[in-house]
Parts: structure tokens; sequence; C-alpha cells
């Protein structure tokens, strides 16, 4: 039997798989046509070298990280490696997310991003799907949430983050050479994050 | 003698940056190229980035140069995966060539790691017309 862990990382490399050629397409149009491409090849690696036996989130996100950060490529390998990474220290030794475990993950994945790429808010990027995506989830679980209501409230507000992606300049990456150009395009790092929590949401609500 | 690591999205570019600065500085092996993918495919690799760092370090500390976008952050990230090695790492703020090539004749003098790090930044203002 693969642990829950597993099951989850292998679910997202689907996802990310299934809509590779749609995030190549979008970083067509602003940066360098390999953004579909750089995350595929990065789960692959993934659902190959993470344990599928091992219940230990945290081991299994680490080795998530690590393995992105040698097999993605572009920026997205030391963004999502380090966001993984530190989400892993969060949960380690934890066989079970809980509602708290989640935020508190992805606070510290957020932060992380947003330390390697010295980035913040609005700046057309993953961040753009992401901080919305904490916020909607703090808030649903300071409320008395459930695990399954922070990530519908996380993945609603990543959508609208990335939608709201079309409507900004990018000033940071490589879509940041377009400048106002980049006006009117979505950001692919904001569509693989909010496919990626739309991927944790389905596989929790089973 | 400092190490350098020369750090570019292209395996081509970083082994032709090594070459030239080899070459200019008949440095022995303290120059590491850590370019591409390991399949050799165009991108950066962190872990294969910190793995250069530790092979150019023999105890005077090592100066990484990077390429744009992913370059720098794999470099910062392999700077951090490093962080219990206690090696002297710095990431230059320079043009990767220039850069190599000026940092690399000052290291095969033995100088210290705040001279070949300086020498690689001030590559970045030197005019190449009069
Ligand atoms: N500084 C940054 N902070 C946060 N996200 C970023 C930053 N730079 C780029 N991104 C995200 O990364 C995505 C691009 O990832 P991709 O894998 O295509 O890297 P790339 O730009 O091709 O990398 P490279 O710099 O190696 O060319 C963007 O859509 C954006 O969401
Ligand atoms: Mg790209």
């Amino acid at each position: 039997m693969s642990s829950r862990v597993y099951g989850c990382l292998s679910l997202i490399g689907e996802r990310i798989t299934e809509n590779s050629d749609f995030l190549t397409d979008l970083d067509r149009q602003i940066g360098d046509a390999d953004h579909g491409a750089n995350m595929a090849r990065g789960f692959a690696a993934v659902v190959g070298k993470v344990p599928g036996d091992d219940p230990d989130i945290g081991a299994a996100l680490k080795k998530t990280g690590m393995t992105l950060l040698s097999t993605v490529g572009g920026a997205s390998g030391p963004l999502y490696g380090t966001a993984y990474m530190e989400a892993a220290k969060v949960l380690a030794g934890s066989e079970t997310l809980s509602a708290q475990g989640f935020v508190d993950a992805l606070t510290a994945a957020v932060a992380g991003i947003q330390k390697r790429g010295k980035s913040v808010r609005g700046e057309k990027t993953m961040l753009d799907a992401l901080i919305p995506a904490l916020e909607a989830s703090t808030a649903a679980v300071a409320g008395g949430g459930s695990l399954s209501d922070a990530l519908d409230s996380a993945c609603a507000a990543a959508e609208e983050g990335v939608a709201y992606t079309r409507t900004i300049a990018a000033t940071k990456g490589r879509a940041s050479y377009l400048g106002e150009r980049s006006i009117g395009h979505q950001d692919p790092g904001a569509t693989s994050a909010a496919i990626t929590l739309e991927a944790i949401r389905d596989y929790i609500r089973g | 003698m400092v190490g350098i690591v020369i750090v570019s999205h292209s395996r081509k570019i970083a082994e032709g940056v090594k070459d030239l600065a080899m070459q200019v500085a008949s440095a022995s092996g303290r120059i590491v190229a850590a370019g591409g993918m390991a399949d050799g495919e165009i991108g950066t690799d962190a872990v294969m980035i910190s793995e250069a760092i530790r092979s150019a370090d023999g105890g005077d500390g090592v100066v990484v140069l990077a390429d744009l976008g992913s370059g720098i952050m794999s470099a910062e990230t392999a700077m951090e995966l490093l962080e219990d090695d206690k090696i002297d790492v710095r990431l230059a703020d320079a043009p990767v060539v220039e850069g190599a090539v000026a940092a690399a004749v000052e290291a095969a003098c033995g100088s210290p790691i705040e001279n070949v790090i300086r020498a690689a930044e001030e590559a970045r203002s030197a005019r190449k017309l009069d």
C-alpha cells in the first residue's frame, strides 16, 4: 500500500503532466516555452524517487524539494524546490495532515518562495496565486474550517489570483523583459500553483 | 587558491568559460563548470552546483559566477544546501565571461577571496570600447 502523501504527490504529478502543453503554451506567450516541460520532467523524477511506502509527510516533501531542485531546470526548480523543502520542515515526522498543519506548511512554502525569488505579490508570478490561497485558507481555518474547507478556500482564491495575473505586467522572471506587453497573458507559474492546490484538494476529498 | 564555479543554463557555455579562464590563468583544478542539467538539457541544477562548489574548495573559499534568471536562484539555493560544510562561498555580481577571466587571474596569483570577488565585480564596469 502506498502512503497518503505519496498518493497526493502522484496526483499532483498527473495533473501537471496532463497540463504540461497548456503550461508550456502559456510560457511561450511571455517566457521561453518550457514551464510545462520543466515541471513534468521534475514530477516524473519525484514519483520515481520519493519512497512510496514511507508515511512521513515531511520526509516525502523534503525528497520532493531536493528532486525538483535538480530536475526542473528553470526558475520554478529552485522556487518550488525551496517551497517543498520549507513545508517539509513544518511537517517533519507527521503522518497525517491537519487543517492547521496545511496552513502552517503553506505559510512556510510561500515564505521560502519569497526569499528565493526576492519577490512579492503583484509581480505576475506564482505568488499571485499562492498568497491569496494562503490568506483564504488561514481565514477558513481561523473560522473553525476543516482541512477540506481550507483547500476549497485556497483553490478559489488561487483561481482568482491566476485571473488577476492577466491584468498586470510582470516585474520578476523572464516575463519582465516584456514589461507592459505581458499584460493580457496569464502567468504559467501561477497556473501550475493553482493546479497543484486543486490536486491536493481533490486527493483529500478522495 | 580560491576556487571558482561557473554556472550557466548551458553546459557548453560553462565548459567554454572554464576553458577560457584556465588558459589565461594557467590555473590548476580549482575552476569547475556547473552548466546545464545532468542530462545535458538547458537549465540549472542547484544540487549539481553545490557539488561543484564542494569540489572547487581547497580551503581558501569559492567564488561563484552565474548567468541570468534561475542561474542566480539555483546558485543561492546551492549555497544554502552547503550551510553545514563551512565553505566560504560567495556569489559574484558580475558578468560570467569577463568576471570569470578576471577572477581566475586573481585567484591564480594566490590572492584572498575578497580580492578575487572584487576582480570579478570590477569586470562589470570595464569598458570594451574607448
Ligand atoms: N522571482 C520570482 N519569484 C516568484 N516566482 C517567479 C520568479 N521568477 C519566475 N517565477 C515564476 O516562475 C515561472 C516560470 O518558470 P519556468 O520554469 O518557466 O522558469 P524560467 O523563467 O524559464 O527559468 P529560467 O530563469 O531558467 O529561464 C513564472 O511563470 C513565475 O510564476
Ligand atoms: Mg520558462
